[in-house]
């Protein structure tokens, strides 16, 4: 069993791409974990999709071996987070695992929003924090001033800042003598009942369920029977083993130690984060604090392009689920788009993400319908409704109020783009809550119904600041307001897929806004095409789209028709559900852009 | 039943996949120019054509026409074109009128060689004029001037008994007025030959324009001009006797491409060479036969097996039925009833109802009657998307 004051547990945290991963890239280096020829850049970005957008989605683990200074040999466990305001969630469950935090500030750009929601969240945690100073390679890096911003805004003392830069190396060795010495040692009691912290768990095809815990008291050995307290299921554990990051088996864990363990579980389902797991012949009294599950807060459909997928979309969901136990779904069926399931996501990237996965992974065509977010809606009969399905609205007759979700947000930008930003959130009947300076950045905070969010706010944000802009956001309670339903008509018929729950005040600039992007979507069709948004039978704002004019290849011979053939069966694919003329097919592209349209 | 449908005619594609040097809007399987064994290739060729004669039966048809396509075929060996000519001869007998076609650019390496190929045998010539004007022939990659190219064209008229030029138009920065007035240079030089093809550029993905154009480049016309520019081109081809006949070829009537035709009208043909294709008779009624497309590769395959045929596909009669719409609907003359009818076994009327075309009809973009069908002149820039709407309608199976 390792000595607990031989352990150090850590989460790099930081704003979106201050560089997380690829200081867990050279702390892995320099301490050895994988030989030169294993390393590739943001090596802990298993996941294809995280290494193609370059962002971290899920939280990992790795133990680092390290000999210091002082001449002994420490057992660091690393855990990098995702610094998106999407996955908030796997930075607090990787907080609870961890006694300290390494808060990673880019020296050139210094602090964002997400690097205070994190480190506020460190500091909620109890965390020892070591602050370090990214990027100082970069000629733009200005590490005094960003020392003293840390001060000044975050209001920590950032004297022992460490300047450091994760692509050089530079001050690397620095930050793991930090870590051994500010960090404080975990505590626990390897004689006392098992307490082990159910941080994650995931399916992994060699191994099954896979759970990461987090040990306090007891021993964790392979044979052992262990029982779920919140469940109260018991399993016997068939290996032991950390992460460094491949995967190794140990003989046991004891207390203070990260790894994890597999113990014949069949589905991710049977577990739940922040559960406690203990020794079912000599279990412990009360679990420990564990923490809030996640809950979805932007809701959308999902249909399959053709009907006949709808197996195969319900496996993929399925398969998906396994490993990212923070997004729902259920079946759900549309008069126009046929069966599908309405799924439940984090946030809008999250969304974009599950989308991409399934289309990449799965090779699955999908029709995305308008996010939407959950309304209480109270009825004339005395009941109350969660509803997040345009389709599920209720007759406006039966109405008798409608609350919507509220958020905090914060948002830090240079003082030149305030006028720009103030604007936009007021647009998103916004309502200021505090302004403040620091240096020539402003930290606004406002409240705002999610519903103004989920569309397209982040991406308005970036392009108004050019991309100087940051923010981040918790709920904040419900609060009634006036939501109508807005109908897309596209050649008289309704497209489902398009209607959404807005305020009624911006109800007619969001549908012609909608029925403005439509128009660039939709390609031309042989005949021309009326484009209608409605709010009930009342036409709020038409687009009329031409018809096409050209489209016809200029050289057809003897060998241009196979290949040609082929370009006709892509024409023809998804089309099955349109076969009629006049019906126009919306490609499934325009559906997630129609919606992520800005009004002004 | 519908009239007799005309007869598509028989063909053999022979391709040379070599050039001087590479367009950079060219997609044919092309290579630059090597030194190349005649008799080696003569010998491939002869296999080749033999082995694809196989799946005619004992009563081979003649051939109604030969065409050397490619790349570049002025660049092959004349005594090479003469022996191929006679293995065809030799294979499938030529009709007495059978045409045979040379494609080759205006440069002096190839008009040095238009008496050899007329004295192979040679009897059509389609010279790649591409532009009259200097500063789009140097744009498009082209080696040889405006001059240069008329001179060729002369000289092509010197010689062969049928002649025909390529024209790329729609190119970046042309306006209607400029076409307007280079396409009525073309025409006038058109008069003689009685035929010529007026391409829009078109921008192919893994050229050196579609990398230039995925680089964000504006290569291609928008819709609107091209739409205009191609109204233009019927307009002005119409009045000088050369209406179009195809998408993009115009002729004077009877001085159409024949072989090209037989693609069209979806006639059977032979593709011999690097990357040629062919519709063969076979078990289903069509089998669509594509060669290997590396040079090298193809010789040696006909050596060691007896062809060159990388893949072979015998087409369902749903292919056959979208193959023929998508082919002969370029043609003004349409698809007629009865050719339909042979090739897929369904009549015009059962595969796709009166009912079903309304709304095609309607828009003014087809054409049909008890003869068959067609596009109308409105509905010819919009092929693609009338085709794949038709195609859509067809029975599964
Ligand atoms: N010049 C320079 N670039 C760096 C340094 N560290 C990281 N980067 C670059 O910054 C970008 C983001 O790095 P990541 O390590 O993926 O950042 P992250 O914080 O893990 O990002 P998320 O997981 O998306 O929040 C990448 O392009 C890195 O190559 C550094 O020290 N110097
Ligand atoms: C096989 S090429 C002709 C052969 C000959 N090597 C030449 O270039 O003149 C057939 C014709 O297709 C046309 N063509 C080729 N690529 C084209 C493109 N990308 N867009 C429009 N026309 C094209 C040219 O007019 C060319 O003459
Ligand atoms: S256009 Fe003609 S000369 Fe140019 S590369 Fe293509 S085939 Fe060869
Ligand atoms: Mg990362």
């Amino acid at each position: 069993m390792i000595d607990p004051r031989r352990i150090r547990n850590f989460s790099i945290i930081a704003h979106i791409d201050h560089g997380k991963s690829t200081l867990a890239d050279r702390l892995i280096e320099t301490t050895g974990g994988l030989q030169s020829r294993e390393m590739k850049e943001q090596v802990l970005d298993s996941m294809d999709i995280e290494r193609e957008r370059g962002i971290t989605i899920k939280a990992q683990t790795t133990r680092l071996t390290y000999k210091a200074k002082d001449g002994e040999t420490y057992y660091l466990n690393l855990m990098d987070t995702p610094g998106h305001v999407d996955f908030a969630y796997e930075v607090s469950r990787s907080l609870a695992a961890c006694e300290g935090s390494i808060l990673l500030v880019d020296a050139s750009q210094g602090v964002e929003a997400q690097t205070l929601a994190n480190v506020y969240q460190a500091i909620d945690a109890n965390h020892e924090i070591v602050v370090a100073l990214n990027k100082i390679d970069l000629p733009a890096a200005d590490p005094e001033r960003i020392r003293q911003q840390i001060e000044d805004v975050i209001g920590i003392d950032a004297t022992d800042a460490i300047p450091i830069s994760g692509k050089t190396g530079m001050g690397v060795p620095d930050v793991l003598e930090a870590i051994v010495k500010k960090i404080p040692p975990p505590e626990g009691d390897p004689k006392a009942p098992l307490a082990a912290l159910l941080v994650d768990s995931w399916y992994d095809p060699y191994l099954g369920v896979v759970i990461l815990v987090r040990m306090q008291d007891g021993v964790l050995r392979k044979g052992m029977k262990i029982r779920m307290m919140a469940t109260g299921a018991t399993h016997v554990i068939d290996r032991v083993g950390i992460f460094t990051p491949k995967t190794e088996p140990v003989d046991e864990l004891g207390p203070g130690e990260i790894g994890f363990i597999t113990a014949g579980i069949k589905e991710v389902a049977e577990t739940s984060v922040g559960d406690t797991l203990t020794d079912d012949r000599n279990p412990r009294a009360a679990p420990l604090a564990g923490f809030k599950p996640s809950i979805p807060v932007v809701f959308c459909g999902l249909f399959p392009s053709e009907a006949d997928d709808f197996n195969n979309l319900r496996e993929s969901l399925s398969k998906l689920r396994l490993n990212d136990s923070s997004f729902h779904f259920e079946v759900e069926s549309s008069p126009a788009l046929g069966f599908g399931f309405r799924c439940g996501f984090l946030g809008l990237l999250h969304l974009e993400i599950v989308q991409e996965r399934l289309e990449r992974e799965f090779d699955l065509d999908l029709i995305t319908t308008a996010p939407s977010v959950v309304y209480h809606v109270h009825l004339s009969d005395g009941t109350m409704q969660e509803i997040h399905n345009p389709a599920d609205w209720p007759d406006p007759t039966k109405l008798v109020k409608v609350e919507e979700p509220w958020i905090k947000a914060t948002l830090m930008l240079p003082d030149e783009y305030l006028g720009a930003i103030l604007k936009l959130c007021e647009e998103r009947r916004g309502v200021q809550q505090n302004l403040t300076y620091i240096g020539n950045r402003a930290v606004a905070t406002y409240r705002l119904p999610l519903n103004e969010v989920v569309f397209d706010f982040y991406d308005r944000l970036k392009s108004v600041s050019r991309g100087y802009a940051s923010f981040d956001y918790s709920l904040d309670g419900y609060e009634e307001g006036d939501l109508v339903k807005l109908s897309i008509l596209v050649n008289a018929e309704p497209v489902d897929a398009l209607s959404m729950i807005v305020n009624k005040g911006r109800a007619e600039s969001r549908g012609r806004a909608i029925c403005e992007r439509l128009k660039d979507l939709i390609p031309k069709q042989l005949f021309k095409i009326a484009i209608q948004a409605a709010i009930g039978g009342r036409v709020v704002a038409r687009e009329t789209l031409s018809a096409m004019r050209k489209d016809v290849l200029a050289k057809c011979y003897g060998g241009d028709i196979s290949r040609k053939r082929k370009l006709l069966d892509k024409q023809k694919k998804g089309k099955k559900r349109m076969r009629a003329f006049g019906k126009v097919e919306i490609p499934q592209e325009a559906f997630i852009a129609a919606l992520k349209i800005g009004d002004e | 039943m519908a009239d007799p449908a005309p007869s598509p005619g028989f063909g053999l594609y022979v391709h040379w996949p070599y050039c001087e040097a590479i367009c950079p809007y060219c997609d044919f399987n092309v290579r630059r120019q090597q030194t190349v064994d005649p008799l080696r290739w003569r010998a491939a060729f002869a296999a080749d054509i033999t082995q694809a004669a196989q799946s005619f039966g004992p009563e081979r048809p003649p051939l109604t026409s030969i065409y050397f396509g490619g790349g570049t075929p002025a660049l092959m060996p004349p005594e090479l074109v003469a022996g191929v000519i006679d293995i065809a001869r030799q294979t499938f007998a030529l009709t007495d009128n059978a045409e045979i076609t040379v494609e080759a650019n205006p440069t002096a390496t190839e008009t040095d060689r238009f008496q050899a190929f007329r004295d192979a045998g040679v009897n059509r010539l389609s010279l790649g004029i591409q532009s009259l004007r200097d500063d789009a022939l140097i744009f498009l990659g082209r080696r040889h001037s405006g001059a240069e190219a008329t001179a060729a064209l002369t000289r092509a008229l010197a010689i062969f008994p049928r002649v025909t030029f390529d024209m790329i138009y729609a190119r970046p920065g042309q306006d209607l007025a400029d076409w307007r007035e280079e396409l009525g240079e073309a025409l006038a030089l058109a008069r003689d030959g009685g035929h010529l093809s007026l391409y829009q550029l078109t921008i192919e993905s893994g050229t050196p324009f579609g990398k230039r154009a995925q680089k964000g480049e504006a290569l291609a016309a928008d819709e609107d001009l091209a739409a205009d520019l191609y109204a233009l081109t019927q307009d002005m081809g119409a009045a000088a006797g050369l209406p179009a006949y195809e998408v993009s070829n115009h002729a004077r009537p009877g001085e159409e491409s024949r072989h090209n035709r037989v693609y069209w009208r979806y006639g059977p043909y032979i593709g011999s060479g690097p990357g040629a294709h062919g519709r063969l008779p076979g078990p289903t009624g069509r089998t669509a036969t594509e060669a290997i497309r590396d040079p090298g590769r193809w010789l040696a395959a006909v050596e060691q097996h007896g062809h060159g045929i990388d893949s072979r596909e015998n087409l369902s009669r749903r292919i056959q039925a979208e193959e023929l719409l998508f082919m002969g609907l370029r043609l003004s003359e349409g698809v007629p009833a009865a050719r339909f009818h042979a090739v897929t076994g369904w009549t015009l009327a059962e595969a796709l109802p009166e009912a079903e075309l309304m709304p095609l009809i309607g828009e003014g973009l087809i054409d049909r009657d008890s003869k068959g069908l067609r596009l109308t002149a409105q509905g010819r820039p919009l092929l693609n998307a009338v085709v794949a709407a038709l195609i859509d309608r067809l029975p599964s199976s």
